[in-house]
């Protein structure tokens, strides 16, 4: 039982996704409203002793199945988490109950489909995080933007066709490189998908720059990192709440993870290389697009730039290569994954109620939804990365990283400290404070009871990452020294 | 005289012979059915199709047979096809029955004979070692199809589909033979392995010979309808029937890879380096052509059309990577993958137009892209049965059609030709977007059209079970890949 642990926690979900697509029609909405939490529920169960069985001190594979799958391309059913994937799974499992407890009374339309594609898409996004061979990764990277692409085009706002192509495309466009860039791992290591192997593989540097800019413009695009994307407002703005919330909480982890698992340990001499670029995109992410984030009139468009933002922070954080670099950007994924999601089901909460996400339309909301306003805060200052919550941990650890990497780098880093608290806590200001603005916030209703449950559950979890870090920094520890490791030796013979 | 005469071992073309038998004696008993009791002849022609799986499997031996003078050939790569082309041919019969009982002007015993005689044709074409079996095989087939395509005569873009496809079929068919004469003329030789002896003794006159080459790739473009020669595609796709567009748009290719394998591969392997130049012109132009003018369609079929001359074309990639710079290291691999790729496109292909016959009912063709508007809230099943089918011809894994994708571009890799890959994967990134569109329709869009769909509950099962195949062989590839490697390594 406990061999088969990671294959529960991606196939649980998609079953249970099936189940509920077998519910059928909205007659049977409460129906595959329970079964979809039920599936949920017992998804992030199984992922539970993942955690609490983990080995700290081993760097390498846990929990590893490794099975046939193709022999004719010697293409395995391989999985096993290390510390920097374990988390993820653990994220994924847990961010799928939140949609699916976002989305209870919202959604009221195709409720079994909707429900499913969440399920299917997180258990294909575990698939992702715990793959070790190359092609299966590239099998779950790839189908797992069928639900996303039905999630916003089915439940989304009214320019979500748009969206939805534009998602699919350009996702799809960075991904096909990063499948050349497999088939030349495949024949160049003589007949294997193995990522582990491929990790020990000797490449000349000339390859190595190609395979190299082929997985950043795949992980770029999914990221996503400056100039690639404009994907992500389209996407965010016309998601409905639950695609935003796993848009930003884990799909755009799904890139940063594929740097870590592919471009810096099987091409580091690359990497080295063209650290340079990466981290300049970073930077142009971190700063630009911070006052970009700025001038937002649509406040998922300012969160998701906002995203865009933090997740500049992470790539920062890989390619300095340091150990405080890489934990920081990794406690920053986990971090954002909560206060991202977070941010998108407040948004949520309101545009349910108001039915617009215009600053603009908001005002003076604290005087009649006082709790919401209280939870909303703490998101924001978590978002602007205020000290003992979450938000701050990454970026502190990131820009310590920074200092000793380059002063000037750190100074860039640190300024969007500032940028940062600039457009979240303008925006919550604009909302939330000063007098009731219309006649609809002054209708609004304070959160009900599943709202408080959703925002507590999160507001644990930012508070709690950010006064004791030490649970996941100590998980993460051992593997990111083995992946450092491996960075740090020339693949070059 | 008679001395001399030796009967030829008829084991080896035991199905053709079974089958030529059985259609013959289906055209004489449907003479006695009536119109409204048709399903006899239905019932026989799927008989006669279990009839020939049967003896195939009963006489297959795994070694290469020839027999008729060497003049047909018996091997695991025409079993393994004819066996899908039995299972195509009655899945085929199946989907169509319903479209043809509501159009009484096609619910005739001649469309199912014709079928079997085309069934025949193809049958001949993957077992052809001779320029003259192949002619014959493309020939029964070719004027079994111009028939079908007419069929109903009421319908005037039909004539004008049927008139289209048999001048540009005749015109192929002549290019063929011209390429075959000039082959002969080299060569001394119509026997495709004789071809290939020749060939090898090395006392030939490659000035005639690559002449010749040219028009038979042109004619074998032509039967595959790869660009620049696909012009009649669109066109016989959209004006014939769906019943006939759905067998002429899936059992054929099958035929067509056998006979590109025979001629290019049995007989010409030492002249690769002409025909896989050419054909990687014929390749990287049907991906442009075909998923470029797909883009603009609104007639689903017409879309289905460009949407095959753009796979043809992806298949082709297998075919020419082969050889590479006279080693013949990765034949096996590539020609293999191509083969998966013919399969796999072929069961995506009937699946495809399965659902357009399904949703089409009497007096109402469901094959404008809009009539697939709302199909989610129609029929939230086929909805999800047409989604699988569309991402599976995109390319997007866990579908058949994401595998056969692979297969073929990991052998273009493997054989060095990465910008050939880097153009495959950018035609298969604009082709993703016709095939979203049409998820998009369904699932995204509010359905114009309220009406149940009426087809019958043995097609629904068909084609569900046909959506799941792309879905289960997506998961589980293994088994048809290796039985195309096992195949052709056994038969090159």
């Amino acid at each position: 039982m406990s061999n088969h642990l990671i294959s529960l926690a991606i196939w649980i979900p998609i079953f249970a996704g099936l189940g509920v697509l077998a519910t059928g029609s909205d007659r049977n909405a409460p129906l595959a409203r329970m079964l979809a939490l039920l599936g949920a529920i017992a998804g992030f169960l199984v992922t539970i002793p993942l955690w609490t069985g983990f080995d700290v001190a081993n760097g390498g594979m846990q929990f590893v199945e490794l099975n046939t799958w193709i022999p004719r391309f010697n293409i395995n059913y391989h999985l096993g988490v290390d510390g920097i994937s374990m988390i993820f799974v653990l994220l994924n499992a847990f961010i799928t109950i939140i949609v699916v407890a976002a989305g209870w009374e919202v959604i009221k339309t195709k409720v079994a489909q909707y429900n499913a594609a969440f399920l299917i898409m997180s258990g294909l996004m575990n698939g992702i995080f715990t793959s070790l061979d190359g092609m299966l990764f590239y099998v779950f990277f790839e189908a797992s933007l069928i639900p996303l692409y039905l999630i916003i085009g089915v439940w989304g706002g009214p320019n979500r066709v748009y969206a939805a192509f534009k998602f699919f495309l350009y996702t799809l466009f960075g991904s096909l490189f990063f499948l050349l860039a497999l088939m030349y791992l495949f024949i160049h290591s003589g007949g294997s998908f193995s990522i582990l192997d491929w990790h020990k593989l000797p490449i000349a540097l000339g390859p190595q720059i190609w395979l190299f800019l082929a997985f950043l413009i795949a992980f770029a695009v999914k990221v996503p990192m400056w100039p690639v994307h404009t994907w992500l407002p389209d996407a965010h703005v016309e998601a409905p709440t639950g695609g935003s919330i796993v848009l930003a909480a884990i799909a755009l982890k799904l890139g940063a993870y594929g740097f870590l698992r592919f471009s810096l340990p099987i091409t580091p001499d690359a990497s080295h290389q063209l650290s340079g670029l990466v981290l300049g995109l970073s930077l142009i992410a971190v700063v630009y697009i911070g006052f970009v984030a700025l001038v937002q009139a649509d406040m998922k468009k300012l969160v998701a730039y906002s995203s865009i933002a933090h997740m500049g922070f992470v790539t920062l954080g890989f390619f300095m290569f340091s150990a405080m670099g890489v934990e920081g950007a990794l406690v920053q994924m986990v971090s954002h994954g909560f206060v991202s999601g977070a941010m998108f089901f407040c948004i949520g909460v309101m545009y349910d109620r108001v039915h617009s996400r215009q600053i603009a339309d908001y005002g003076g909301v604290v005087n009649t939804m006082p709790k919401f306003a209280a939870l909303f805060m703490l998101f924001s200052m978590a978002n602007a990365g205020l000290p003992a919550t979450s938000g701050f941990v990454g970026e502190f650890m990131i820009i310590l990283g920074a200092v000793k990497f380059n002063f000037w780098v750190a100074f860039a880093a640190a300024s969007s400290m500032i940028i940062g608290a600039a457009y979240t806590l303008w925006m919550y200001k604009r909302v939330i404070f000063g007098d009731v603005a219309n006649h609809h916030v002054a209708e609004l209703s304070d959160i009900n009871l599943r709202e408080f449950a959703i925002l507590g559950v999160l507001a644990l979890c930012t508070l709690g990452m950010g006064l004791y870090p030490q649970p996941f920094t100590e998980v993460m520890h051992a593997s990111v020294n083995e992946l450092l490791h491996h960075v740090a030796i020339s693949k070059i013979q | 005289m008679f001395a001399n005469f030796v009967v030829p071992d008829l084991l080896p073309a035991a199905p053709e012979l079974f089958l030529a038998a059985m259609a013959l004696a289906i055209l004489m008993i449907d003479l006695l059915v009536k119109d409204s009791r048709r399903t006899v002849t239905f019932v026989l022609t799927q008989l006669a199709l279990l009839g020939c799986a049967a003896i195939q499997f009963m006489t297959s031996t795994g070694e290469i047979v020839y027999t008729f003078s060497n003049m047909f050939v018996d091997d695991l790569m025409s079993d393994l096809l004819k066996l899908f082309l039995y299972a195509t041919v009655a899945v085929v019969l199946f989907y169509s029955r319903g479209y043809i009982i509501d159009r009484p002007t096609m619910n005739k015993g001649e469309y199912y004979v014709l079928t079997l005689f085309a069934t025949l044709g193809m049958m001949v074409m993957i077992s052809a070692n001779h320029f003259l079996t192949i002619y014959l095989g493309i020939e029964l087939l070719s004027l079994s199809l111009y028939a079908m395509v007419a069929m109903n005569r009421e319908s005037v873009a039909s004539t004008e589909a049927a008139m289209k496809y048999f001048v540009l079929g005749a015109l192929a068919s002549g290019l063929l033979l011209y390429g075959m004469s000039m082959i002969y003329g080299a060569t001394g030789t119509l026997e495709i392995t004789g071809v290939a002896e020749r060939l090898q003794s090395g006392s030939v006159n490659t000035g005639v010979l690559v002449f010749g080459l040219v028009f038979l790739v042109a004619g074998l473009a032509f039967k595959l309808g790869v660009v620049p020669f696909h012009m009649w595609i669109p066109d016989v796709y959209h004006g014939a029937p769906t019943s006939v567009t759905l067998f002429l748009g899936s059992a054929p290719k099958l035929a067509a890879f056998a006979i590109v394998m025979r001629l290019l591969v049995n007989g010409l392997i030492t002249m690769a380096a002409d025909w896989q130049g050419m054909l990687i012109i014929l390749s990287v132009l049907s991906m442009a052509v075909g998923n470029l003018a797909a883009i603009a369609q609104t007639n689903l079929k017409r879309m289905l059309a460009y949407s095959a001359i753009s796979h043809m074309g992806f298949m082709l990639l297998g075919i020419v990577t082969g050889v590479v710079s006279g080693d013949a290291r990765y034949a096996l691999n590539a020609y293999s993958s191509a083969m998966f790729y013919v399969i796999a496109y072929v069961l995506m292909s009937a699946g495809t137009f399965g659902m357009i016959l399904l949703m089409a009912r009497a007096g109402f063709e469901a094959d404008q892209l809009d009539d697939f508007k709302g199909l989610n809230k129609r029929s939230p099943w086929f909805a999800g049965i047409m989604l699988m089918l569309m991402f599976s011809m995109a390319g997007v894994p866990f579908f058949i059609g994401f595998f056969a994708k692979f297969a073929v571009l990991q052998a273009v890799v493997a054989a060095g030709y990465l910008w050939l890959a880097i153009a495959a994967i950018m035609f298969s990134l604009i082709g993703a977007f016709y095939y979203l569109r049409v998820v998009k329709l369904m699932y995204f869009d509010a359905p114009t059209d309220e009406s149940p769909l009426t087809a019958g509950m043995d097609v629904r099962i068909l084609i569900s079970a046909n959506g799941l195949a792309v879905a289960f062989l997506g998961i589980f590839p293994q088994v048809i890949m290796s039985l195309c490697a096992y195949a052709l390594l056994r038969s090159l």
